[in-house]
């Protein structure tokens, strides 16, 4: 009989302990990263040399402050993977100071003001771009047309002096369908949107975060069930009204490979912490996530949809879980709650 | 005998409107984005708090207990009214930006449940100190959370308070950060909720500093007397 149950994060052996599990998420962000940089330049690179040393402080600082074990703590990984997920949510164009901001809602009030890891209801990357979002809309929408990449040198300018770059910043796929959607000739005309099979340039960096998605199901740090259900919900949800009105609404494959769809469908909605934990949970989880991104992305004012559809759905997941609890063994029904 | 020091303390501190009994969060939510929004509101609520409980406290008496709570309400709202008036009349400015959250002063559980569980059962003199004390706890925690929202979001503290205090208050503006960008999480409503869970979990530690410090003066203490054995012998 196995003993293994399927909820997170129960793991076996002694070489699968926390730390490992993160570290090998971090590894699957590379070719995602290495996408990025190619196509916007050092940007990313940068914000991520400046996040992992600042989440290292702020949580040495926190677990300080609250009588913990520092050296434990930091040694399970999760602050510098938090740190390298909010770095590559954020245009490469940032300044420090908004990497730092940050970084510190991320860690101090997202994930250690809640108890530390393990503790947190939501995802702490996304509370961190979440917080920069809505207090910086201007510099957290500022990204630069795919391939006008600047020098290694104009991009340190960029982060250390929040140089101007109005000459090269361009508006992502997703934009130009906000701006344009429902003018059929304007739509055709938009180079940004016709790239080889989705929007230009994005398609590709989607199509990495898919690659080191696929690492983490083959090395079963995820299970399928979030990022197949997420993935599902936006297509499913995206093609009646593309069928419907394909001048209005984007395809479904357009949805798949825009914005953070892929690196949101493996990287973000899976963190197992605040997720739902069940397998239907999951699949729940993962799918209205999808739906929400749809709905958020042709409806709102906002650059990507990604970040608010997964917190929302973190406030959902604990009630997902109560109503998906499997059947234990030798009973006939789940048990629901300490009420029966 | 009345323990007005003990009507003050609970006031201010022990029993705040605003921390401790988390009453009229909606006027200390929405209008904290400055330091004169807050002041002019919280002004107000106290001058409501005080006058409500002195007259509920004269018609004590008077009162049977089963209309007591629509009796209340028009002697508040009546206040209240007289309040927005003369709002109206003096500062125009900050009762446009105030706006409806003046007349929903009505409507702050805070006003109410004070005439209720303290001036409808005491004297007028103490009736009043309470809503003042009451007031002035408030007032306190909106004027906390207006200077820290504005602040951080406007890098500014006092801007605007030729509105309340008239033109000797053109320059009382401090500007903290010169080109400071603004940071809109303070100004909005998300800020209004951390910006207060911060100050309630602020209080809460220095409640538990008090305690803890109280208690290690007590231990150290030396004892009075000693007992002494009485069996057995000490080896």
């Amino acid at each position: 009989m196995s003993l293994i149950t399927v909820t997170s994060p129960h793991t076996t052996g002694q070489r699968n302990h926390t730390g490992a599990f993160m570290r090998q998420v971090i590894y699957a962000t590379i070719p995602g990263v290495a996408v990025l940089t190619w196509l916007f330049g050092w940007g990313t690179l940068f914000n991520l040399i400046i996040a992992v040393p600042a989440a290292l402080i702020a949580e040495a600082a926190v677990l300080k402050a609250r009588g913990r074990d520092v050296r434990f703590a930091l040694s399970d990984w999760s602050a510098v993977l938090t740190a390298v997920l909010l770095a590559i949510a954020i245009p490469p164009t940032s300044p420090w100071w908004l990497i730092v901001i940050g970084i510190v809602a991320a860690i101090v009030v997202a994930k250690q003001l809640y108890g530390g890891l393990g503790m947190n209801p939501f995802n702490p990357a996304m509370v961190g771009y979440v917080v920069l979002l809505i207090s910086f809309p201007l510099e957290m929408t500022r990204w630069i047309a795919p391939h006008e990449a600047p020098s290694w040198f104009d991009s340190f300018r960029m982060v250390l002096a929040s140089a101007n770059v109005d000459a090269i910043t361009g508006a992502t796929p997703l934009d130009s369908l906000r701006t344009w959607a429902g003018n059929a000739e304007q739509l055709a005309s938009q180079p940004i949107l016709h790239g080889s099979f989705a929007g230009a340039g994005w398609e590709w960096v989607n199509l990495a975060f898919l690659l080191g998605g696929i690492y983490l199901l083959a090395r079963k740090i995820i299970s399928w069930h979030i990022p197949v259900g997420m993935l599902a919900g936006m297509a499913l949800i995206a093609l009646p009204f593309w069928l419907a009105d394909d001048v209005r609404y984007a395809s479904p494959l357009f949805h798949l490979f825009s914005g953070a769809a892929m690196f949101g469908a493996f990287f973000i909605a899976t963190d197992p912490v605040s997720a739902a934990t069940s397998r239907y949970g999951r699949l729940i989880y993962g799918a209205l996530i999808g739906v929400l991104v749809w709905v958020i992305r042709s409806n709102g004012g906002y650059p990507d949809a990604v970040a608010f559809a997964v917190l929302l759905m973190n406030m959902a997941a604990p009630t997902i879980d109560y109503y998906t609890q499997p059947r234990s063994y030798g009973h006939r029904k789940a048990k629901r709650g300490a009420s029966r | 005998m009345t323990d007005y020091k003990k009507i003050s303390m609970d006031g201010l501190w022990n029993n705040n409107p605003a921390t401790v009994q988390i009453l009229g969060l909606c006027p200390l939510l929405a209008v904290s984005g400055s330091v004169v929004n807050a002041m002019g509101l919280g002004l107000a609520t106290m001058l409501v708090l005080a006058g409500s409980n002195f007259a509920v406290s004269l018609i004590r008496h008077f009162v049977t207990p089963a209309v007591r709570l629509p009796a209340f309400v028009m002697i508040i709202a009546a206040l209240v009214t007289v309040i927005e008036m003369l709002m109206q009349a003096l500062t125009f400015e900050l009762y446009e930006i105030l706006g409806i959250f003046i007349p929903l002063i009505v409507t702050n559980c805070a006003v109410l449940g004070r005439a209720d569980a303290f001036a409808s059962k005491n004297a007028p003199l103490p009736a009043v100190l309470d809503g003042l004390m009451m007031g002035a706890g408030f007032l306190f925690v909106l004027l906390l959370l207006g200077a820290m929202r504005e602040a951080l979001g406007q890098g500014t503290l006092f801007s605007n308070m030729q509105l309340l205090f008239g033109p000797m208050a053109e320059n009382w503006q401090i500007t903290l950060i010169a080109d400071y960008r603004g940071f809109l999480l303070a100004i909005l409503p998300p800020g209004a909720f951390i910006g207060l869970g911060l100050i309630i979990a602020g209080k809460n530690v220095i409640d538990k500093r008090l305690k803890d410090a109280a208690k290690r003066r007590e231990a150290a203490e030396p004892k009075t007397s000693r007992r002494v054995r009485t069996t057995g012998t000490v080896t």
